[in-house]
């Protein structure tokens, strides 16, 4: 990847320049609603886009049900988790100045999936999804401050976080298998199927369930995106430029954690979103944060939409989980990183 | 480090005292269980086997199959681990934690559902090609990234492809969800309900793997310290690598046709065989074999237990040990082995 000033860019025209990152971020989101809207015609039945997009705006007609009942809000749920776990990644990346950070690499997807499922299985449908996020992010946070703790020897360094990550994950998939046996059938087969994917049977209850969360540390996110900008030039500089390294860290992590956990406690355990997204964002913005956000919740979504809907249309009847289309994608791209990036 | 025990014979005797614990734990695994069989009428029913009582039946048709299971698959996974180790110089190679115990799940899966296959010593090739593909993935990319891909990025890049190759297992399975059910328990790891038949269609693989496991143990000492050593010491590099990766191979893909992807057993017990008899592979494969057989007897006596009328997946018991030692790995030994890396790198 070649370096990128994240203030300033060298380039006389400032104006223009962000004018072209604007334009990326615009084109972005109409790809992002084409492929919504490409999403929802596409399914057992073939519906128009013009049907989809009289039902987006609350015609009602014949094809309605299917529509804004069955497909949109499964589209709509996999955009936002796309874009909560690619926002949680953009974040983790400029935090700990690796990148290989990502939710699932530092234990966060595994903990909030593991939470999830004890939540499910132990509560036995007593409590409301409404509180499903919340066990998730304590869960993400009990993990990952684990592998924090256990990565630490004078200091943490990336690689060795990432090995401890390796290690937890492989633990807190035996404890989700722990909970599963030691639950009565009938929640265990509830939290089999959250296993498996959510986004199968997505309603609207769903999407608000998740929205809040997003919309309140995606908020926050985007408002320290300066805070941002200086933790990537590495600590000493953060310092330097007046930061108060440690605290906003800690805080910024926490933020991540609430984004990564609760997309996962409503869609699953999908990996490598939170680590491609940023990526290619990156490589489309530039790494200034102010437009690397946005253009990482842009194109985490499209992502995870176009993983759920290639796995809900190629194989029709059947329904593949998303995790095994970005997987195929993430695994090879996880590798690359390693082998090109010397430092780490 | 200075191993447990120094010299040959306190290592022989180490040795006999590691097989009577095994015989002791085939013992446990034999008389435990949901139905407890005092240990007499274990030895009756294996001497005068009298098809009328029930507890011989027990005994015979689930107990001791269930045992035979557990140490051959132990023992295999155990040497296999051994080897890598001795191989890559990697103390996190292990089946498991390189994706070669995954990659052959997914070739399993993959053939039941492309090809009518049904007997294991059909999937047991199944599982030898998936074992190999992912083998010489994780090779290739170690030669690919050259100097950049040091061990402790091997075992990353390794675990990528682990995620990769369950990720694809999961999608086959939806495709095929007749099968889905059997299959599940089978991959998690399990030693229970299995028939002596099936043992004996990956048997061979598994003792010619092992006898050349146990061959290869002084080559594969000389070879762990050192390729350039090896070299000038004489010895047909090109020839031991391909034995052992041929063994490996073997041991890891029948152990996975038998009984599933059970992790953590090829990583944990070559360390102990190593901390209790030191560098010497002439001892650490015989001592990972028997230590390797007494640590899954062991968990999956743990496994009957806590949830009945049920019993826990094999892999959640040896994930459940494994992990914290892995942890332990990761933040001792490596960090040494890796600056020394780094400084053979830079002098080279």
């Amino acid at each position: 990847m070649k370096p990128t000033v994240p203030f300033r860019s060298r380039h006389p025209f400032l104006s223009a320049l962000e004018d072209r990152r604007v334009l990326i971020l615009l084109v972005l989101l109409l790809v992002l609603m084409a492929a919504l809207v490409l999403g929802a015609c596409l399914g057992s039945t073939w519906e128009s886009p013009f049907q989809v997009l009289l039902t987006m705006v609350g015609v009602q007609s014949d094809s309605a049900f299917v529509i804004g009942t069955l497909r949109l809000p499964r589209l709509v749920l996999a955009l936002l988790a796309g874009a909560g776990l690619s926002l949680a990644g953009a974040v983790l990346q400029g935090l700990i100045r690796n990148p290989l950070a990502s939710p699932d690499v530092l234990g966060m997807t595994g903990g909030a999936s593991a939470a999830a499922v004890g939540f499910i299985a132990l509560s036995g449908g007593a409590l409301s999804i409404r509180w499903l996020p919340v066990a998730a992010m304590i869960g993400a946070l009990l993990v990952s401050g684990l592998i924090y703790l256990l990565a630490w020897k004078n200091g943490v360094s990336p690689v060795r976080l990432v090995l401890i990550g390796v290690g937890i994950s492989a633990g807190t998939s035996s404890v989700t298998m722990l909970l599963l046996a030691f639950s009565s059938i009938t929640s265990a087969g509830k939290a089999y199927i959250w296993l498996t994917g959510s986004v199968y049977g997505a309603s609207w209850e769903q999407v608000l369930t998740l929205l809040p969360w997003l919309l309140l540390f995606g908020t926050v996110a985007w408002a320290n995106a300066r805070k941002l900008n200086v933790h990537q030039l590495g600590d000493e500089a953060a310092t330097g430029l007046g930061a108060a390294v440690q605290r906003q860290r800690l805080g910024l992590i926490l933020v991540a954690v609430a984004l990564a956990g609760s997309s996962v406690a409503l869609v699953g355990a999908v990996g490598f979103i939170g680590l491609i997204g940023p990526h290619i964002a990156r490589r489309l913005v530039g790494s200034s944060y102010g437009v690397l956000l946005p253009a990482s919740a842009l194109v985490g979504a499209l992502l995870l939409l176009l993983a759920d809907t290639a796995g809900r249309t190629l194989f029709q009847p059947l329904d593949i989980p998303a995790g095994v289309f970005t997987a195929a994608i993430g695994a090879p791209f996880f590798i690359a990183l390693l082998v090109r990036h010397r430092r780490l | 480090m200075r191993p447990l025990l120094q010299h040959n014979a306190s290592k022989l005797l180490g040795l006999a005292a590691a097989l009577l614990l095994l015989a002791a734990a085939c013992a446990a695994s034999i008389a435990l269980g949901t139905t407890s069989i005092r240990l007499t009428t274990t030895v009756e029913a294996l001497v005068a086997y009298n098809p009328a009582n029930t507890e011989h039946v027990i005994i015979v048709t689930t107990r001791v199959p269930r045992a035979v299971f557990a140490l051959t698959v132990g023992s295999s996974l155990a040497m296999a681990g051994a080897m890598m180790q001795a191989l890559t110089r990697n103390p996190l190679a292990s089946p498991g934690l390189f994706g070669i115990n995954s990659g052959a799940v997914l070739a399993v899966v993959l053939a039941l559902l492309l090809l009518p296959l049904t007997s294991l010593s059909q999937l047991v090739w199944a599982a030898f090609v998936g074992a190999a593909g992912a083998a010489l993935l994780v090779y290739g990319l170690a030669s690919l990234g050259g100097g950049n891909l040091t061990p402790i990025r091997l075992v990353l890049a390794g675990s990528a492809l682990s995620a990769l190759f369950s990720a694809l297992t999961q999608g086959v399975l939806v495709l095929d969800e007749s099968g889905l059910q059997n299959v599940l328990f089978w991959l998690a790891g399990s030693v229970a309900g299995k028939e002596l038949g099936t043992l004996y269609q990956v048997l061979p693989y598994m003792v010619i793997g092992g006898g050349a496991a146990l061959l290869l143990g002084y080559p594969l000492t000389i070879l762990s310290s050192g390729e350039e050593m090896a070299k000038g010491l004489g010895q047909r590099i090109g020839l031991v690598k391909a034995i052992a990766a041929a063994a490996v191979v073997m041991l890891a893909g029948s152990a996975v046709a038998a009984a599933g992807a059970i992790g953590f057993v090829g990583l944990v017990m070559p360390h102990f065989a190593r901390y209790l008899a030191g560098t010497d592979y002439r001892w650490v494969i015989p001592y990972s074999a028997v230590l390797g057989a007494i640590l899954l007897l062991g968990a999956d006596i743990v496994a009957r237990f806590p949830v009945q009328p049920g019993e826990l997946p094999l892999g959640v018991v040896t994930g459940l040990i494994g992990v914290p030692f892995f942890i332990y790995i990761a933040r001792s030994d490596f960090n040494r082995r890796r600056a020394q890396d780094e400084t053979n790198r830079s002098v080279s």
